[in-house]
């Protein structure tokens, strides 16, 4: 099977990226009841009277706090993130374009057996493209409208299948969720500290006349392990969320390619939008995430090696058009051989 | 505790049992509705055409003859039935189309009006849309072809009453031909 094959792409990536998802919900579990573990330890050995930590308080609360925020961002995230672009529905199209960028999103509707997500352009001159909505359903696409100008009907279509190809995945429910999580693990580390900070005044006073004798030394390893990881969560799970990002985009180009069956325009298309490089100021980093390419203007989004896998939310622009030529090439050899067999 | 074991057993089956078949129906009305998206905008663009053909009328006067063909391609596919018929039906608009639009290009005042950019723009997307509706048929049914074919699923296939679903295959051998690409390089001039 070879490494551009349509399907085999798709399959490797998803397999991928329900790793890392996998890795980002144990570890969002590590963070609030791995402390409940260490302070159960601590006081285990503990004598009557003085504090046991049996309850598991810190991991209830810090989950029911996440739970609130992925609800909200689970009930409101698509509405917050196409407002705070400034986006506009087309409900009647009033121009050519217009009406060229609605029938493009019915088109590529049907190719995906999906109902027609709603449709937004967002005033903006720089090209750039998001899908957001928590199920094919509800979902949304916007698009710029220096996409609009810059973009032939092919190439749009490319760009909207590559958002469809999102909302089909789900990666658009994938994307708010993911966002909501690194803003609760974020809020989980401010909390817990300052608690912290309040709480082990009482506590170092309450062990200091024990001498410490009752103290489980595997407690303080967990204790220490715990707090290192408050330290770092923040970076930790952003950079996760950058990392589930890029594979979801490879994936979104592959899938937006099994629907048009024409790599070649959405190639072409990332070759206009990489060639337009000024950051679209209408999109705030909160859906940076969501767009097609990069909207930040970010300088690692087209290093390669490295920095570039590490602090970018998309995959370099160029790697991207070398896979997406790739298919193109292995589409035509496909149906070359078909014909000839015909 | 042997007993739980088979119980456990019996559970886990039945419930396969049930998601295969769920599952095989899901996908045998996908199919169905799948198709039904062919219909629609094979509906639609039957509707679009006669709006097309009055608003060029009076700038093509010279290209009776093309117009007159799109009008009775419409025609005789209004009129087909069944499968094979209507796909060929179909396949004869779609060609009469290309050559009415191809005639287009050579009246500037066509190409500047924004009624026939629209209706044009229109037609465009019909086209794709049955082409899309088309693919995603096939891949449907593929699918679901594949579903019931493969063990275990196809122990269930009879009890949710599955067949083969037919593929759309392309009716017209032009349409299927890949356009030959001539890579030579222009001969160096004579030195």
């Amino acid at each position: 099977m070879s490494e551009t094959d349509l399907f085999a792409q798709q399959e490797a990536n998803r397999r991928r990226s329900t790793w890392l998802v996998a890795g980002f919900v144990l570890f969002f579990a590590w963070v609030g009841f791995g402390g409940d573990i260490a302070f159960g330890l601590l006081t285990r050995n503990a004598p009557a009277g003085s504090y046991h930590h049996v309850v598991p308080v810190i991991g209830i609360v810090a989950t029911l706090v996440a739970g609130g925020i992925c609800w909200y961002a689970w009930r409101f995230g698509a509405e917050r993130v196409l407002w705070a672009t400034g986006a506009w529905e087309v409900i009647e199209p009033a121009t050519l374009e217009q009406k060229q960028l609605v029938n493009v999103v019915e088109e590529m509707a049907i190719a995906a057996s999906l109902p027609k997500p709603r449709v937004w352009v967002v005033p903006d001159e720089d090209p750039n493209a998001f899908a957001t909505g928590r199920d094919p359903a509800s979902a949304s696409i916007a698009v710029t409208e220096g996409l609009l100008h810059t973009l032939n009907r092919e190439e749009l279509q490319g760009v909207v299948s590559h958002e469809m190809a999102h909302i089909r995945n789900l990666d658009t429910r994938l994307m708010t969720l993911l966002a909501a999580m690194v803003g609760a693990i974020a809020l989980m580390s401010d909390g817990t500290g300052r608690i912290l900070r309040v709480g082990g005044v009482r506590t170092s006073g309450g062990d200091g006349d024990k001498g410490g004798k009752g103290r489980s030394p595997l407690g303080i390893v967990v204790l220490v392990l715990w707090l290192l990881t408050l330290l770092v969560a923040p970076v930790i799970s952003r950079l996760l969320a950058m990392a589930v990002s890029r594979k979801r985009e490879y994936l979104a180009d592959a899938t937006g390619a099994q629907l048009t069956r024409n790599p070649g325009a959405l190639a072409s298309a990332l070759e206009k939008l990489a060639a337009a490089s000024a950051p679209t100021k209408a999109i705030t980093l909160g859906a940076a995430h969501l767009c097609i390419v990069d909207p930040t203007g970010n300088r690692f989004a087209s290093a390669e090696g490295f920095l570039g896998d590490v602090f970018a939310s998309h995959p370099p622009i160029a790697q991207r058009i070398i896979r997406l030529k790739g298919m193109a090439y292995q589409e035509a050899k496909r149906e070359g051989i078909q014909t000839q067999t015909a | 505790m042997g007993l739980i074991l088979f119980l456990a057993v019996i559970v886990v089956i039945a419930l396969w049992i049930i998601g295969a078949y769920n599952g095989l129906v899901a996908l045998k009305n996908r199919v169905a509705n799948a198709w039904k998206q062919i219909d629609v905008q094979l509906k639609r663009r039957h509707d679009l055409i006669p709006n097309l053909v009055n608003t060029v009328k009076g700038s093509m006067d010279f290209e009776r003859s093309t117009l007159e063909a799109v009008i009775s391609a419409r025609s005789r596919a209004v009129s087909a039935t069944g499968v094979q018929a209507t796909a060929k039906a179909e396949g004869e608009l779609t060609q009469a189309l290309g050559r009415l639009f191809a005639l287009t290009e050579n009246y500037p005042d066509l190409k500047s009006n924004q009624n026939v950019l629209q209706l044009q723009e229109e037609l465009t997307s019909t086209e794709n849309k049955i082409g899309f509706a088309r693919q995603a048929y096939n891949d449907t049914a593929t699918e679901y072809n594949t579903r019931q074919m493969q063990f275990p699923t196809n122990l269930v296939a009879g009890m949710a009453k599955a067949s083969a679903a037919e593929l759309w295959e392309i009716q017209d051998s032009a349409e299927r031909a890949v356009p030959t690409v001539d890579l030579s390089l222009p001969k160096p001039p004579a030195a």
